[in-house]
């Protein structure tokens, strides 16, 4: 039974060879949408597996822990392998409809499931160094996503995009480097035993700013983040959607995990450092999206602004801080993709992205307009949705804390959020469409294919928040793994070969 | 001889970030082929040096000196193969880069950053 | 470059090369060498005729598309984890049969040995991509 937790790797990689080849168009989208399909199934399964056992556990190769490459699924993996198989199964239906021509759909699938691959095996691998590797899979594969286009303007942002997560890489082998240098181990729940217990791990600072730098450049923190609104609006939408709910997140996922099961030795040095990041990051992506007007740039600061919470959650550090910042994540990854899609139809109906060139799609199609407040109002942390409920975990973990200037900013720049997206809303649905080359257009009511996505992501946005209280117990029951992680040690640890 | 190879990681890191901020693209890459190869080489030395030494000892405790640590020649060929394939990306994103505006200068990638 | 020497020597050294590479991912697992030294040895012998020659002769002269190489070697990973699956192991578990020869000592033919001629597939189809996408003009893809 154990052996399911290697699937979502293996999944995407069979995924991948079959359309390898298989490279007729036609019945890519097809083994696409059967595959991602599947791989929802699956991570209800290891869920499942999950809510009976704790934690689940394979020794790869039947190697004992410290030596061989632990697959381990806990809570935090568990949610965050469901919703980004919800993503990509909306990705799968969405793409063949929003993909232009001169992409091919059967390479757009190999390199998304290289990248599903990828994904999956960060969120599952118990160990550092293949941690690197599943990164740099996922790089790979959205370095070659993000240029597919082949225009000017993705080359460029492609370059950009390279050249900040190259050096993310680095700072990330070098981390592995000093660690293993320093511990001899880069099994995390074998780091995380000689680790918690050592009084002499302050030293381990050093190692830590390191890996610091790294994530912070793949979850784009404040004074990383330049690679991200440099790129992410130049690719083709179903990429940047792709992209916005997926990537960074997985920086964030790492954040938590380092930073909750070994990295704790100096919370007095990382608390305050992690709180100063995060505000920053919301205030300097929040402004930066309010000073935009084209959608798809106000959106990518928008990912930046709300990275900043997840790691305020991680600041914090109190259990309710922390499913916060997981019940954040789970969030923002469903209602960013689906304000990615709802742009994306946008630039379908009128050809541009520029808010001051479209405007009364509101009359013309109330339905897209319905599609896109649900996760707006979602972000912006409007009830019943589901952003209100993970603020309203952290800023009353803030509080009960006593971090108020935190608080006060997470507060603030809910503001901002809500203001830049009242923007999106008034510039493309409520005014008139002005009088230029886009207004002649034909406009043609989205067929049911190309909405579906989004309305089944905005339904899962409503029932997150609907059912907050099932969804929080969850991410509690997570963040009590998370900062007691003696199950999760024990079960790497003495549960020897799994079976 | 570690004391030397540290120095060797120090200047190739330092020669490294030199060339990532020139600004051609090229020098950028050689910067990027640098930084990789200071990095590998970090990792390499992660267990020390034990020149001479087999990675597993043979039969049965035949010999007493250390044996030298097999993981981190693992994981640097592991991050040698990667990093083979981000610069082979990377020259042909320049290549094409280059095809298509004629200009190698970093300067002129303003595009993406303006409004 | 249109050298006949070179062309000439290349029909050699592509041979002898390809012999080597052969040698190297059998002699892997216990010994140095293995399918990604192998795999090396076998693209550059590929890379060394495509200097001699044009890339897109040494493309047609090989038949087949290096995405199918690609393709095959994944599938022979791939296939490399059913026996421990099938043998209710854990995944990946390396998984050994003897065959008896009729001199010397049996030769042992095992999981690794597979997942290595994999790697040996993939790394000549990744270098045959490099190497046709770095030299075609026209077709960069």
């Amino acid at each position: 039974m154990n052996a399911l937790v290697a699937f979502p790797i293996l999944l995407p990689f069979v995924l991948i060879i079959v359309l390898l080849i298989f490279r007729t168009v036609r019945i890519a989208g097809y083994i696409a949408l059967a595959g991602t399909f599947l791989l929802l199934m699956l991570s209800f399964v290891l869920f499942w597996m999950v809510r009976q056992q704790g934690v689940v556990v394979l020794q790869m190769g039947g190697w004992e822990a410290p030596f061989g490459i632990t697959l381990v699924v806990d809570y935090l993996s568990a949610l965050m392998l469901v919703v980004a198989a919800v993503i990509l199964l909306s990705l799968a239906v969405y793409a063949p409809r929003f993909l232009p021509g001169e992409i091919s759909i059967t390479r757009f699938f190999q390199l998304f499931f290289a990248l599903a691959m990828g994904l999956n095996g960060a969120f599952i691998t118990g160990d550092v160094f293949n941690l690197f590797v599943w990164f740099e899979v996922m790089l790979m594969s959205s370095f070659v996503l993000i240029t597919m286009g082949r225009t000017k303007d993705q080359l460029e942002g492609g370059i950009k995009y390279l050249a900040l997560n190259l050096v993310g890489s680095m700072f990330f082998l070098a981390g592995a480097g000093l660690l293993y240098a320093k511990t001899g181990t880069l099994n995390m729940a074998h780091l995380a035993i000689i680790l918690r217990d050592d009084c002499q791990a302050i030293t381990m600072n050093t190692t830590a700013i390191l890996f610091f730098m790294a994530f912070g450049i793949k979850a784009a923190l404040f004074p990383l983040y330049f690679w991200l609104p440099a790129s992410y609006h130049t690719p083709n939408i179903v990429i940047s959607s792709l992209f916005a709910g997926l990537l960074t997140k997985v920086g964030v996922y790492a954040f938590i995990r380092f930073f909750t099961l070994f990295f704790v030795q100096d919370p007095r040095f990382w608390h305050p450092l992690l709180l100063i990041i995060a505000g920053l990051t919301m205030v300097a992506g929040g402004m930066a999206a309010a000073a935009h007007y084209e959608t798809r740039r106000i959106l990518s600061y928008h990912i930046i602004s709300q990275i900043g919470y997840m790691i305020m959650g991680l600041g914090i550090f109190t259990p309710l801080a922390i499913a916060g910042s997981v019940f954040f994540t789970l969030h923002n990854m469903i209602a960013k993709t689906n304000t990615f899609l709802v742009s994306g139809m946008i630039n379908k109906a009128r050809g541009t992205f520029e808010l001051k060139e479209v405007g009364g799609l509101f009359r013309q199609s109330p339905l897209m307009a319905v599609l896109f407040i649900i996760p707006a109002f979602a972000l912006a942390g409007v009830p019943p949705l589901s952003g209100f409920f993970a603020k309203f975990i952290l800023i009353k973990a803030g509080i009960e804390n006593g971090n108020f200037v935190i608080t006060s900013v997470a507060v603030i720049t809910s503001m901002l959020t809500l203001y830049s997206m009242i923007k999106i809303w008034n510039e493309a649905f409520m005014k008139v469409q002005p009088a230029n080359e886009y207004a002649s257009r034909s406009f043609r009511k989205p067929s049911f294919g190309e909405y579906f996505p989004s309305l089944f992501l905005g339904g899962i946005s409503l029932l997150m928040g609907v059912f907050a209280v099932y969804l929080f117990d969850y991410t509690l029951e997570a963040a009590n793994q998370l900062l007691n992680p003696d199950l999760y040690i024990e079960t790497v640890w003495k549960g020897g070969t799994g079976k | 001889m570690e004391i030397v190879l540290a120095i060797v990681v120090g200047a190739l890191y330092t020669a490294g970030v030199y060339m990532m901020l020139r600004r051609s693209i090229v020098k950028f890459i050689i910067g990027v082929i640098l930084l990789s190869n200071a990095t590998n080489l970090l990792v390499f030395l992660s267990s020390g040096l034990v020149p001479g030494r087999p990675a597993f000892s043979g039969a049965a405790g035949s010999s007493s000196a250390p044996a030298a640590d097999p993981l981190p020649q693992a994981l640097v060929l592991t991050a040698i193969v990667i990093g083979l394939g981000i610069v082979v990306f990377a020259l042909a994103l320049k290549y094409k880069f280059f095809e298509m505006t004629g200009t190698d200068d970093l300067d002129q990638l303003q595009k993406t950053d303006k409004r | 470059m249109n050298s006949v020497i070179l062309q000439i020597a290349s029909k050699y050294i592509k041979g002898l090369l390809l012999i080597f590479a052969v040698l190297a991912l059998f002699r892997g697992h216990n010994y140095p060498g293995g399918g990604f030294i192998g795999g090396l040895m076998a693209g550059l012998a590929l890379l060394y005729d495509s200097f001699a020659f044009q890339a897109f002769q040494v493309k047609e002269r090989l038949g087949s598309k290096p995405e199918r190489y690609i393709a095959g070697g994944l599938a022979a990973v791939l296939l490399s984890f059913l026996p421990s699956v099938v043998g209710g192991k854990e995944l990946m578990t390396g998984m050994w049969i003897s065959i008896p020869l009729p001199v010397g000592e049996p030769f042992k033919l095992g999981t690794p040995f597979l997942f290595d001629t994999g790697v040996f597939f993939i790394v000549i189809g990744v270098t045959l991509v490099f190497v046709f996408s770095l030299t075609q003009k026209d077709k960069w893809k």
